[in-house]
């Protein structure tokens, strides 16, 4: 019996200076570098200044890198052992919310923890992704085409998504649910199910429209016929069209964005920065960007198919649907693919607790990396 | 062992597939967002970046400078004056009624005013500048200077607005420029500007459009409130073209000045050029007036004057050409053949025709009068009898070759066109036949015959260039370019010895012993030749008559004759025509030859080529006849 089908590394942990060599520096860079166009920009929307975005976002960046590589090197045993604690955790933040939360751009989302406003509906994502890893590196192949076992997961996503549909956040509930469906299906649960699930989901629609706040239906009003309402609702995805658009294919340079600069473009340091970038750079700037993230994402992918852990290869795939999520949602709302429902673009957008989500993700990326080796029993880490 | 190590390579397996699976569907996503990318930023760029800069520039009309009027020695008659505004910028005045009432502390400003810009403001935005009272003093514009650091958001903004330094000398060649109304919107953008004014009236409204130039363009970058960001480029308009006037405005406002409180018109014409040197229509309102707008009283005082300071006499205004129609009567019955130049008709002071009686303004009579003799003493009845020889076709074809019953084409706004009769005019007008009895008086230029002074310039002029069809001008060039006449004057075909008839008729009423207008001699011996006219707006009724009334002095002015006299000078060489017009002044002799009389002496004395001497006729005896 070979020394690694012992199950481990070996009688020892990894050493920190090993651990340290296996970091994928490559993409810290990568992830340093959309973290910088981020400030870039943010330095352009404030119209040249560092105050009063870009400085802090430049602080946030560093504290999530270090917080980043402290993840990467955790040992992934300890994060699998403390999957469901931090699921629950973050249940518990957003039960918080519904109960003392503050009520901010009309909807409930924050907790203010005074050195930080928390989102905790962020931090679900990386919760659940955590949760239902862990859940179901405990299941076999066969364990998945049982029903009764998938009541669990299934509660597990539907409950935080309830709870993130009260707030009310749209987009937000609606990853939860994507991430969700991403790992069951990832994990084994059989194809029919899905589509069971999706013909019924499609019946449910006319129902769903009558629990949407009034501001939500304009929104998928708005997002069917913007031209309508020029200076209403369908204003935003308008000015952002007529930005993108005169960005053409090389831009209007560095600083020189009209539409951004002159106020026509709407939340031009949040969820629209990405049009501001693609008026200032242009498709050539977009597609770069856009580029850079997928190599980021590639990578997570090419993590979560050599990892030899179940726990490891979901969570590292499980994070790499969320950062796609946040990015395809982002981008095909300013460019008017999908309605407008208020998702930043990751690493790029003025916010705090969107960056140290993603950034803590991708550090859990990385630490399924750097134990790809490990085998991990079906019970758990607590066995051995 | 084997058996978890088979499942979990199941298990792997299923994940490998399924990740392969999801990542090709993300790829899929991802081509979505790439292809949007390409519409909006390749395909559709062209109409995004219309769009966006429709968005940031704001394009600014820049109002042109309107072209200066000048007159024909250059002194200005219309020019564009600065005019100070004080503004008031809201964001920066805080509070509004106190920075306006602060501001009053220093300046005259009504409480309307201050009203008018508290109400304006809630509806601009607050950078947006409010006019608080333009024209402003030069004193008024020092005293905001100096108190500037105590007021903010107030400033002083400069414009053009146009200026007559003649007011109302000029006011009836100029005309003036107003506020553009709806019906005179046309696609020039500049008419949209707020505040543009456009010529409404004289050469103002003839010429508006070469004096209005074309609109300056500002590109200015604004944000999404409309807030001025930065001026991109900026085109300066065209400035409006100068034009130079025929007109003497000194002689003008002297010609103004010798009808005093009479009310009527003088034209001063270049028999050769047509080119009027004076236009004076008096009374006359205050063009400037017009341009700052008028308040509604003084609106009511101008259009309820019975003195009519709204109308241009001279080219609007209509009368019967009395006795100054006689010429055209005599140039008729001499082309005609129906008289010659000696051949007599007596005149008992009355004529009769069927059973009607024509009376002679003399009611004595003449005696036996010729041509010359009947011009000198304007005798009726022998008109009366050479019109009924020639008849009122042949009388109206030459009163058209005279220039009356048509209109003279003088460059202002509403020109009448006076009337000449003739036999179809009737029937076609009043369904009436032509009856001989209004031939006579027709020939005397009563009845249907109406003339404007323009027109009675017109016909003086014709005669005194020995019968060419002179038109009349105002204007020697515009953008400093000569204007080239249509068509240059030409002979009207009317016989030299019948002009020098007539013109040696007209002589005999200034210079003959029993002229009507013998006591009017130029000074110098200048020779002048003239015409007395007096047209009859009422006769005196038994009533009144038995009332005691006799003499037009007696009658209310609305009922007395008009007066009028036509001359040009020098007699022997002529320059110069003049008509005048007295309205309701009683009789030409009397009311309108001394007017005439005046102004031809003072045209002669400003007369550039004879400033060294007024032409003087030296084979003329030293003393002429008295009367």
């Amino acid at each position: 019996m070979s020394f690694k089908e012992v199950g481990s590394f070996g009688e020892t942990d990894l050493t920190l200076k090993r651990k340290l060599g296996t970091l994928n520096w490559a993409v810290v860079l990568l992830v340093g570098l959309l973290g910088a166009i981020g400030c870039a920009m943010l330095f352009s929307a404030a119209g040249g200044r560092w105050d009063p975005w870009a400085s802090r976002q430049a602080i946030r960046l560093s504290v999530g890198a270090a917080m980043m590589i402290t993840i990467a090197l955790i040992d992934l045993r300890f994060v699998m052992r403390w999957a469901y604690t931090a699921y629950f955790g973050a249940l518990a933040l957003l039960i918080g919310v519904e109960i003392m939360g503050e009520v901010g751009m009309g909807a409930q989302r924050w907790i203010d923890l005074k050195v930080v406003k928390l989102q905790p509906s962020e931090v679900m994502k990386i919760a659940l992704v955590l949760g239902l890893a862990r859940y179901f590196h405990g299941l076999t192949y066969e364990d998945t085409g049982r029903f009764t076992l998938l009541i669990p997961p299934i509660l597990m996503v539907f409950v935080p998504m309830a709870l993130v549909l009260r707030q009310p956040d749209l987009g937000t509930a609606a990853i939860l649910g994507m991430i969700g469906a991403a790992i069951l299906f990832l994990a084994g649960v059989r194809m029919w199910k899905f589509m069971i699930v999706g013909v019924a989901g499609l019946a449910m629609l006319p129902i769903a429209w009558s629990f949407l706040r009034d501001y939500q239906k304009a929104r998928v009003m708005t997002f069917i016929n913007p031209e309508n309402d020029p200076l209403g609702a369908g204003y935003h995805i308008l000015q952002s069209k007529i930005a993108l658009g005169s960005g053409g294919v090389f831009g209007k340079g560095f600083m020189n964005g009209s539409q951004a600069h002159l106020n026509f473009l709407p939340e031009k340091q949040t969820d629209f920065i990405f049009t501001m970038l693609a008026e200032e750079f242009g498709m050539a700037g977009a597609l770069g960007l856009l580029a850079l993230f997928f190599m980021v994402m590639a990578y997570g992918i090419y993590v979560s198919l050599q990892c030899r852990n179940q726990f490891g290869r979901l969570v590292a795939y499980g994070i790499t649907v969320n950062l796609f999520l946040y990015l395809f949602i982002n981008v095909a709302m300013v460019t008017g693919v999908i309605p407008v429902v208020g998702v930043p673009l990751p690493l790029i957008s003025y916010g705090g607790t969107a960056m140290l989500t993603v950034l803590m993700g991708i550090g859990l990326v990385l630490c399924s990396d750097i134990h790809r080796e490990l085998k991990i029993s079906r019970r758990g880490p607590e066995e051995e | 062992m084997v058996m978890k190590s088979d499942r979990d390579q199941e298990s792997q397996r299923a994940f490998t597939r399924r990740a392969l699976l999801l990542g090709a569907g993300k790829m899929g996503l991802a081509s979505i967002l790439v292809g949007r990318l390409y519409y909006l930023q390749v395909m559709e760029q062209e109409r995004y970046r219309t769009l966006s800069d429709d968005n940031r520039i704001n394009v600014k009309l820049l109002a042109p400078p309107r072209g200066v009027i000048l007159d024909r020695f250059g002194r200005e008659l219309a020019t564009n004056r600065q005019n100070y505004r004080v503004v008031i910028v809201r964001e920066q005045a805080k509070d509004l009624r106190v920075a306006l009432n602060r501001l009053a502390d220093i300046i005259d400003i009504s409480e309307r005013d201050i009203a008018r810009v508290l109400k304006e403001s809630k509806r601009r935005r607050a950078f947006v500048p409010l006019t608080v009272r333009d024209n402003l003093h030069w004193d008024e514009v020092s005293r905001i200077h100096v108190n500037i650091p105590d007021l903010p958001g107030v400033d002083i903004d400069v414009g053009l607005s146009r200026n007559y330094p003649y007011s109302t000398d000029g006011a009836h060649v100029l005309g003036y420029v107003s506020e553009v109304s709806e019906s005179e919107l046309t696609d020039d953008p500049l008419l949209q500007l707020p505040g543009f004014r456009i010529g409404k009236n004289g050469v103002e409204k003839v010429y508006d459009e070469a004096l209005r130039g074309s609109a300056g363009r500002s590109h200015v970058e604004v944000n999404a409130l409309g807030r001025v960001i930065g001026q991109i480029e900026r085109h300066e308009g065209q400035t409006g073209k100068r034009l130079d006037l025929t007109i003497d405005i000194e002689l003008q406002k002297y010609a103004i000045e010798r009808f005093g409180e009479e009310t009527g018109s003088a034209i001063v014409m270049d028999v050769h050029t047509g080119e009027i040197m004076t236009l004076a229509s008096t009374p006359a309102y205050d063009p400037n007036a017009f341009v700052r707008g008028l308040t509604p009283k003084e609106w009511h005082d101008l259009i309820s004057n019975e003195r009519g300071p709204l109308t241009n006499k001279a080219a609007t205004g209509v009368y019967p050409p009395g006795s100054t129609f006689k010429m055209v009567t005599a140039l008729a019955a001499l082309d005609a053949g129906v008289i010659s130049e000696e051949q007599t008709v007596y005149c008992p002071g009355h004529y009769e025709l069927g059973t009607g009686l024509f009376h002679c303004w003399k009611k004595h009579g003449h005696g036996a009068v010729n041509m010359r003799e009947a011009l000198e003493q304007s005798c009726d009845v022998y008109f009366y009898e050479i019109a009924k020889r020639v008849g009122i076709d042949r009388i109206t074809a030459m009163a058209n070759k005279m220039g009356l019953g048509l209109p003279t084409g003088v460059e202002l706004p509403s020109e009448k066109r006076g009337l000449a009769p003739t036999t179809s005019w009737k029937l076609a007008t009043k369904g009436e036949k032509w009856v001989t009895g209004e031939t006579l008086i027709s020939g005397i230029g009563q009845g249907f015959m109406l003339a404007t002074p323009m027109q009675l310039a017109v016909m003086t002029s014709r005669i005194a260039n020995g019968g060419v069809n002179v038109s009349p001008t105002l204007v020697r060039s515009l953008d400093q370019a000569e204007i080239e006449e249509a068509t240059p004057p030409k002979s009207l075909g009317i016989s030299q010895r019948h002009i020098d008839i007539v013109q040696q008729g007209m002589m005999d009423v200034v210079h003959g012993r029993n002229g009507t207008a013998r006591r009017m001699k130029l000074a110098n011996d200048v020779l002048m030749a003239g015409k007395t006219g007096t047209a009859q707006v009422k006769r005196i009724t038994m009533a009144e008559r038995r009332a005691g009334i006799r003499e037009q002095k007696d009658l209310p002015w609305k009922h007395r004759h008009h007066a009028l006299f036509v001359c040009f000078a020098p007699a022997d060489q002529p320059r110069y025509a003049i008509s005048v017009v007295v309205e309701h002044g009683g009789s030409g002799s009397k009311a309108a030859a001394p007017i005439a009389r005046d102004i031809m002496e003072e045209t002669l004395r400003r007369d550039p080529a004879t400033s060294s001497g007024p032409v003087a006729r030296s084979t003329h005896p030293e003393t002429s006849e008295e009367g």
